[in-house]
């Protein structure tokens, strides 16, 4: 490759860049949603990125259901620490407490649903205008028509036939007061490329990623972890297997997969062979075919 | 259709980083109706690149079941929204990613029924390539012609009109030759740079990734392999630097630095730039990307820039190079799509984002709409949903700013309703202002910024107008009797490439093709005779070289050019103007040593004793090619036996014919 021309993960990169840059331009009070996952690991890198030697000029916001992975809690402090990023945490428990959200009950209960009020409420308390988030259009069939910079109604809520169209890399956030945006800097990344990118990088992620032993069960073909929140009924008996998360999301509907891959280089060898998406080992994709549109409308990401 | 879903036995894929940075991206849009198969099309691109998922494919297995269809419906994989899969239509462009070890593709999707010209707009705003798909039986259509003018408007450098359901058509050859002729004959009018066809049946397979053994008397490439050879980066303007400043990076008193995307063009540190608007003089003291410094900024890199004057800077300004100026006008004339249900308003006020630049306009004049389909212009009050029209733009500050075609970032610019906040238009800036009187009180060229000496590069023809003839490289072709093609045989001063080059012309000469020599000496002598050896100069004079390469290429030539063309960017930028699979890079491999024990014309002797500055090989590098079509050892080899290697390259490539006898 000679030096006028970039491969595809330095094209990434630098449309990722130019977006974070027109968000601290563009708007007041952005944020980026941290869940500490590899997505959100790779923005706060390409952040630093973008703005170094400057620090990111925005804060962090992690939404904590209260089941998030032991490790991930951990992997987020010790990261924040390094990054010298400005953390704000706010709680699922929270909003249950204030009555705000309703509790699911019965073992197929989930936070996963609830965080979108505590999320909202998050945004308003602090006047965010645009939240940074890791959606990447390769995830799901209804985000292969998500803009960059998604438009979202006063109640947080996204309208697909509203949405502004986006040429060249000419990004309209002009906004009515109240409004706001979503932006997804890793729209055109795939999970390969996210990958690699962290391979190219350097970039250290939690272990849950790499393979380890782990007591699971099985539930409707998903391998749940055994903890406090996710825990086998009849005839799910307990197994000790050898897995890794592809994602790393609230505990009661992250699926583990079965894998031998304990480092970077057989990752990325697994991913580029798999048989299926990342989010096929999540529950709640499953519940209606067209249920990640539905949740998308109520200001989910 | 037979089902192959991913094995877990594929290759692993090597993650060095070096193998990493080989793989490259092609941006490419598709536009076509339902009716011609395109969703199927890319269904299948992902299908047989074994880019579909189990879960995926499981889904779109439920959802036909529950519709009752009888065989799975590939089309549902890119049919994302509820609405529109109730509907089945597609309502919106869709983004879809494949990858090949090569390459990555990102697809823009573009609908068929409504919103056309909208969607397509936005779609190919970013596509390096287009393809338009063409239902064989039904031929060339109205909306295909379409498809070809806005790729043609938005300036995408490369076509591909994939002639679809050639199994509905018996595989019909005749079938396939009318509609290249039919479309070439369209095409004709329109400003593209490359077309190619391919016959395929995207249902079936036939041409999509494997050859298809139903279609014989094809012989050329399927479409995974003019995707994965169709050369990127065409469009990208590497001359005229032009930085637009996006955000001021300030975290102390001994740092300010200037982030932005490089929009095109080249830069160094050390390098003389202004500051526009304020006119303001300056050198680059740093490129910085995150923790290191850099040691060049190119066309799409997001660096951050500091310079060695405290110049008052912010987001919109733009930092250019002394001697490349843009154009500046708070008049311009340019080409719209409105993209808004609510029609233009003659009166109204828009914000126009230019760059990284948002500034008040109104449409001063709205000259004429354009009929997408016939391409007649049309008087017109307004412009509606979907609709292209000329206007004048008139603006409350300077825009600075090139023609679209020369430059894609800062020939654009968007409409933004100040009322409703929404994208409205997305414009093309086709020059200054074109009314009467603006031409009578005259206007402030930006040659009278009052900074410039102009070096020459500035001064682009601005009003010449591609012309096509008549008789197209095809005709040409067809009666030569062999391909036209651009041979460019690189290496250093003395390694033998104008002898091989003489006798390759001679050969192709006797054999009764088209050849012609382009020698470096040579055209040092008249038409480069300005130029030295410094490496802008080394690069124009290969740019001109290459330019005179293509003009006799479109003439149906096989182009000889003999150059020791040290820089692989230059080398690639010739390559960046010709079809894939017609240029070829021919390195002529040998020893530097040999070399000046040869010293044909007593050169080295006088650069190693330092009379000549900037010579190949002792003043200057030779970037060895990494990946030339063809490398030829002359150092060991007769140029007899070179020359017959490369003869045979060109009969191996279908660029000449066997000869028979």
């Amino acid at each position: 490759m000679n030096s006028y021309r970039r491969s595809h993960l330095r094209q990434l990169e630098s449309e990722a860049i130019y977006i974070m840059r027109e968000v601290a331009a563009q708007f007041e009070r952005p944020v980026l949603l941290f869940s500490g996952g590899k997505d959100s690991i790779v923005m706060v890198h390409l952040a630093q990125k973008a703005f170094y030697p400057a620090r990111i000029p925005f804060p962090l916001l992690h939404v904590d259901t209260g089941h998030n992975f032991p490790e991930t809690i951990a992997f987020r402090d010790r990261y924040m620490e390094e990054v010298g990023a400005r953390l704000i945490v706010r709680y699922v428990q929270d909003s249950i407490d204030q009555g705000r959200v309703q509790e699911e009950t019965g073992p197929y209960a989930s936070r996963n649903a609830l965080q979108t009020v505590t999320l909202l409420d998050a945004l308003k308390e602090f006047k965010f205008e645009a939240a940074i988030g890791g959606a990447r259009r390769d995830e799901e069939k209804a985000r292969a028509k998500e803009r960059f910079f998604s438009h979202r109604d006063r109640f947080g809520q996204w309208d697909p036939k509203n949405q502004r169209p986006e040429l060249w890399n000419l990004f309209n956030g002009r906004k009515h007061d109240g409004e706001g945006f979503r932006i997804f800097p890793l729209s055109n990344w795939t999970e390969l490329d996210v990958w690699q990118y962290v391979k190219l990088e350097n970039i250290t992620l939690p272990n849950l990623y790499f393979s380890h032993r782990r007591d699971v069960f099985e539930r409707d073909g998903v391998l749940l972890a055994v903890s406090e929140v996710t825990f086998p009924q009849f005839g799910e008996p307990i197994e000790n297997r050898v897995v890794r998360f592809r994602t790393i999301g609230d505990m009661t509907c992250t699926g583990a997969v079965e894998s031998p891959a304990a480092n970077l280089d057989s990752i990325i060898a697994e991913v580029s062979s798999a048989r299926v998406t990342e989010r096929g080992a999540r529950t709640d994709d499953k519940r209606s075919e067209a249920a990640m549109e539905d949740r998308k409308k109520q200001g989910y990401f | 259709m037979s089902v192959q879903l991913r094995e877990m036995n594929e290759p692993v894929v090597e993650t060095t980083p070096e193998s990493l940075e080989s793989i490259d991206l092609l941006r490419f849009t598709t536009a076509g109706s339902v009716d011609d198969g395109k969703s199927t099309l890319i269904g299948r691109l992902l299908y047989d690149t074994k880019s579909i998922f189990e879960d995926q494919y499981a889904a779109i297995e439920r959802a036909s079941e529950l519709r009752g269809d009888e065989t799975i419906d590939l089309a549902l994989l890119t049919d994302g929204l509820r609405a529109e899969r109730e509907q089945k239509i597609t309502i919106d462009v869709a983004y879809r990613y494949f990858a090949t070890p090569k390459r990555k593709f990102i697809i823009a999707d573009t609908p068929g029924h409504i919103q056309y010209t909208r969607n397509m707009v936005t779609g190919a705003s970013s596509a390096e390539a287009a393809i338009v798909l063409i239902d064989a039986r039904k031929g060339v259509l109205t909306q295909s012609k379409r498809h070809g003018f806005l790729a043609s408007l938005l300036q995408i450098p490369h076509i591909l009109v994939a002639i679809n359901k050639m199994d509905l058509v018996d595989f019909d050859e005749d079938v396939y030759e009318r509609i290249v002729e039919d479309y070439t004959e369209f095409a004709a009018k329109l400003s593209v740079h490359a077309i190619d066809y391919i016959p395929l049946s995207a249902l079936k397979g036939d041409n999509v990734v494997e050859k298809s053994s139903n279609m014989p008397w094809y012989d050329g490439q399927t479409l995974l392999h003019y995707l994965e050879n169709v050369n990127v980066g065409a469009n990208r303007n590497m001359v005229d630097f032009r930085f637009p400043v996006q955000y001021v990076v300030r975290p102390n008193q001994d740092f300010r630095g200037f982030a932005g995307q490089v929009a095109s063009g080249r830069i160094v540190p050390g390098e003389e730039v202004v500051v526009l608007p304020s006119g303001k003089r300056t050198r680059v003291k740093a490129l910085h990307f995150f923790k290191e410094e850099i040691a060049e900024a190119v066309s799409g890199d997001a660096a951050i820039m500091t310079l060695e004057d405290e110049i008052d800077i912010s987001r919109g300004d733009m930092i250019v190079r002394t001697h490349n100026l843009p154009q500046k006008s708070d008049k311009v004339d340019a080409i719209v799509c409105w993209m808004s249900e609510t029609p233009l308003n003659p009166d109204g006020n828009y914000w126009v984002q230019h760059t990284t630049r948002r500034v008040q306009g109104y449409i001063s004049e709205l000259n004429y709409k354009i009929d997408v389909d016939t391409m007649h212009r049309e008087a017109a009050e307004t412009l509606q949903l979907n609709e292209i029209g000329r206007i004048q733009l008139t603006t409350a500050r300077p825009l600075f700013y090139d023609r679209y075609q020369l430059n894609r970032a800062t020939g654009s610019f968007i409409l933004i309703d100040p009322y409703s906040n929404n994208t409205v238009a997305a414009g093309i800036i086709r020059g200054k202002s074109r009314r009467v009187a603006d031409l009578v009180t005259g206007e402030i060229d930006s040659t009278e910024i009052g900074i410039a000496e102009s070096d020459g590069d500035t001064q682009r023809s601005t009003n010449v107008v591609w012309e096509q003839g008549d008789v197209t490289r095809h005709m040409r072709e067809e009666r030569n009797g062999h391909k036209a093609a651009v041979l460019w045989l690189t290496g250093l001063s003395g390694s033998g490439k104008s002898t091989v080059a003489r006798l390759v012309e001679r050969r192709l000469f006797d054999l009764g093709f088209q050849a012609q020599l382009l020698d470096g000496d040579n055209l040092r002598h008249g038409l480069n005779g300005d130029l030295g050896f410094s490496a802008e100069a080394r690069q124009e004079n290969i740019r001109r070289t290459a330019e005179v390469a293509k003009l006799s290429f479109t003439h149906g030539n096989i182009v000889l050019c003999s150059f020791i063309s040290p820089f692989q960017r230059d080398r690639d930028f010739a390559r960046s103007l010709l079809p894939p699979n017609r240029f070829v890079e021919i390195f002529v491999q040998c020893d530097l040593e040999v070399c000046k024990r040869r010293d044909p014309k007593g050169l080295y002797e006088r650069a190693l004793r330092g009379e000549i500055k900037e010579f190949t090989g002792v003043s200057s590098p030779y970037e060895a090619p990494q990946h030339p079509e063809l490398r030829i050892d002359s150092a060991h080899n007769t140029p007899e036996v070179n020359a017959q290697l490369i003869v045979d390259y060109l009969i191996a490539q279908g660029i000449i014919p066997r000869q028979t006898g």
